[in-house]
């Protein structure tokens, strides 16, 4: 009796947890040692789908917290996300999240080389585990999939930007098709541009050169854009009145397009033997080495006129200051907000950042640029009456209006 | 040349040279090749003082300074576009015996361009580089009218798309802000008075500041009109909120070149005259 007694004994403290063992896997049930902490609920309604508006390589997902998350037990502290690109595993860690957590986005690199490259069009399956501060006790969902990310061709986050665009383009093509009908489109007085041909007289009359400077940006920024225009005017009225001109440039390409420019200049001019490669060179790309050329030209040409037009960093007060040493009159434009103070204080005139590509329509009357600055206008005033209702919107509790011009990554 | 300018050159070249000497004298012991570095520590504080002598006038020293910095530039940027441009990015996509050949890794492919491999694709900009090159032949310059229609356009195409975004869209929904913030009636208002950043007042200022200063702003850029009457005033408050904030932007700008100034000083007492620790 006593023996049976210490068999039974022997088995009910000994078997259990042996039994246990035997049934123990790493993603399955969980050992007798764990005892005291229960078993919280799963996450429920798992949900998968292709991450929307990226490039690919990317899933979404969705679930309910746990009913133990916060509530019932309380005993679920974050949830892991496994992927696997078969049903029957292994599956991955691919991201925790904390606890109250619904969501999460499974991101992996396009490069194939890469530890964490996550294929296009290739089936995965997700778990989402309800994790608990024992790393042995977690609940699971069911799975789900399979899933496949791809590529989208159009973003549909980015819808503002081309209702905008569209808006912008129909009202510039207005205006320009305005303008070549002969319509007399009106343009502001300027006083940085009409002292221009003030300041190119008076290089004629010194028998002076003028020097133009063409910033630091590269031939495809706006400003330097803006700044061949003028330069085209500046050089067809040097050269009627046959004064000189040089034009020192930083970048090889801004170098190039600007001898075309001014060669194109003189030969609207009627002038093309007049025209001389070397009035246009390049320096060099280094910033201050630029600059410290450019200042030795000044000192020794002593130029009449400096007319600074286009992107410009922080050679701008140098550049100025040593114009106005040499007294020449200067006139500067730019769309660098940093370097405008500089060009006010040590400039005689300035133009301050649209006023630089009004300036090209504003000198030449081009139906093209004419139709452009009016587009503009008519953008600006838009904005200045959406900003209007967009005001009266967030004051009287419609946040909804400005959600309209939410752009996403 | 005057022989007052010879003078002052004798004396310049004679102070350097002590310099120099005095320089390795004081590295000797501390460190190898004290001749050499003393000689870099005083030719870049000669270099330093020409290029300072400017501030008194144009003289042989800046002109000289001038143009080793221009001369030494210019082919560092050539150099450098070189190794990082052709032999980083290019050789490594078209050449595999190339790659080899400059020691650098291959790059698998990347782009896929019109579903063909990089190795046929970057060949695109080759061949528009080298219609730019052909600029310098007189009777096929007009070749790189091409290439520089493609660079210019397709940029401004891009930045149209890219500044519509960053610097109107999200501007002008920026501008959207309460102008009356935590209103609770005027009694509160003025009851609750006081500068706390995060207060009702400052945050309702600041609001007003933003809302005003756009439109004024936008009102001042406006050319089809000409700036008179009440237009005239709105452009009026326009300009002197852009002058303020150029103003203020001034400050801080010229308080970063002093810190220049600062490093340039630093070394000319520390490095080379050893003044200062």
């Amino acid at each position: 009796m006593k023996l049976t007694f210490l068999i039974a004994c022997c088995v009910l403290f000994l078997g259990f947890p042996v039994a246990g063992f035997a049934q123990d896997t790493p993603e399955e049930a969980q050992p007798a040692d764990s005892i005291t902490t229960p078993i919280p609920a799963p996450p429920g309604n798992v949900t998968a789908w292709d991450t929307e508006n990226d490039h690919g390589h990317s899933v979404s997902l969705s679930w309910e917290p746990s009913p133990d998350d916060g509530t019932g037990l309380g005993n679920v502290i974050g949830y892991i996300v496994f992927r696997s690109d078969s049903p029957d595993g292994p599956f991955v860690d691919r991201g925790v999240q904390p606890a109250g957590a619904s969501g999460h986005t499974d991101v992996g690199s396009k490069e194939e080389a890469s530890q964490d490259y996550m294929a296009d069009y290739v089936d995965y399956y997700y778990k989402v585990r309800a994790i608990t501060a024992d790393s042995l006790v977690f609940a699971e969902s069911v799975m789900v999939g399979p899933v496949q990310s791809y590529g989208q061709w159009f973003n549909t986050g980015r819808i503002p930007v081309l209702v905008f665009v569209l808006c912008f383009m129909a009202i510039t093509i207005f205006f320009i098709q305005k303008a070549k009908s002969g319509a007399n489109l009106f343009v502001r007085r300027l006083a940085g541009i009409e002292a221009v041909d003030e300041a190119i007289g008076r290089a004629t009359e010194m028998g002076k050169p003028i020097l133009y400077v063409l910033g630091l940006g590269t031939a495809a920024d706006i400003a330097t854009i803006a700044s061949y225009t003028i330069l085209g005017r500046v050089a067809k009225k040097i050269a009627e009145y046959q004064t000189g001109l040089i034009v020192p440039c930083y970048d090889p390409i801004t170098m190039t397009v600007a001898q075309e420019t001014v060669k194109t200049a003189y030969m609207d001019a009627g002038r093309p033997d007049a025209y001389n490669e070397d009035m246009v060179y390049f320096v060099t790309q280094s910033q201050f080495a630029y600059v410290a050329a450019v200042n030795g030209t000044m000192l020794r040409e002593r130029p009449a006129t400096n007319i600074y037009m286009g992107k410009f960093y922080a050679e701008s007060l140098i550049l100025a200051e040593t114009g106005a040493l040499a007294g020449s009159i200067q006139i500067a434009g730019t769309d660098e907000i940093a370097q405008i103070p500089f060009f006010v204080v040590a400039c005689d005139y300035t133009l301050i950042g649209e006023e630089l590509y009004a300036a090209s329509a504003y000198l030449g009357r081009e139906p093209l640029l004419l139709g452009s600055l009016k587009a503009q206008d008519y953008a600006k005033a838009a904005v200045i009456i959406l900003a209007i209702l967009g005001v009266i919107a967030m004051n009287v509790g419609l946040d909804g209006f400005k959600d309209l011009f939410y752009i996403s990554n | 040349m005057k022989r007052s300018s010879i003078i002052i050159m004798l004396v310049v070249l004679a102070m350097f040279v002590i310099s120099w000497l005095a320089k390795a004298s004081s590295m000797a012991g501390v460190e190898d090749h004290n001749i050499w570095h003393g000689f870099l520590i005083t030719f870049s504080a000669f270099l330093t003082l020409a290029i300072l002598s400017f501030l008194y006038k144009d003289n042989p020293f800046y002109k000289f300074a001038e143009h080793l910095f221009v001369g030494v530039s210019a082919a560092y940027w050539m150099s450098m576009g070189f190794w990082t441009t052709i032999v980083g990015n290019l050789i490594p996509r078209i050449s595999n015996s190339l790659s080899a050949f400059f020691e650098v890794p291959p790059i698998a492919d990347e782009w896929a361009l019109l579903l063909l491999p990089d190795s046929v694709t970057f060949f695109i900009p080759v061949i528009l580089g080298i219609m730019l090159l052909l600029r310098l032949s007189r009777n096929m310059g007009w070749i790189s009218a091409w290439p520089l229609a493609f660079i210019v356009g397709s940029t401004a195409g891009f930045n149209l798309v890219r500044y519509l975004r960053s610097d109107f869209i999200e501007q002008v929904s920026s501008t959207f802000v309460p102008l009356l913030v935590d209103w609770q009636g005027t009694g509160h208002f003025f009851s609750h008075l006081n500068l706390n950043a995060s207060g009702q007042f400052v945050t309702m200022a600041g609001n007003w500041v933003i809302f005003l200063g756009v439109m004024c702003g936008l009102i001042y850029f406006f050319f089809s009109k000409e700036h008179k009457g009440i237009f005239g005033f709105g452009s009026r408050v326009g300009i002197w909120i852009l002058m303020v904030t150029f103003g203020a932007s001034f400050g801080y700008t010229v308080m970063g070149r002093i810190s220049l100034l600062v490093g340039r000083l630093t070394f000319l007492f520390g490095d080379w005259l050893g003044l200062i620790s």
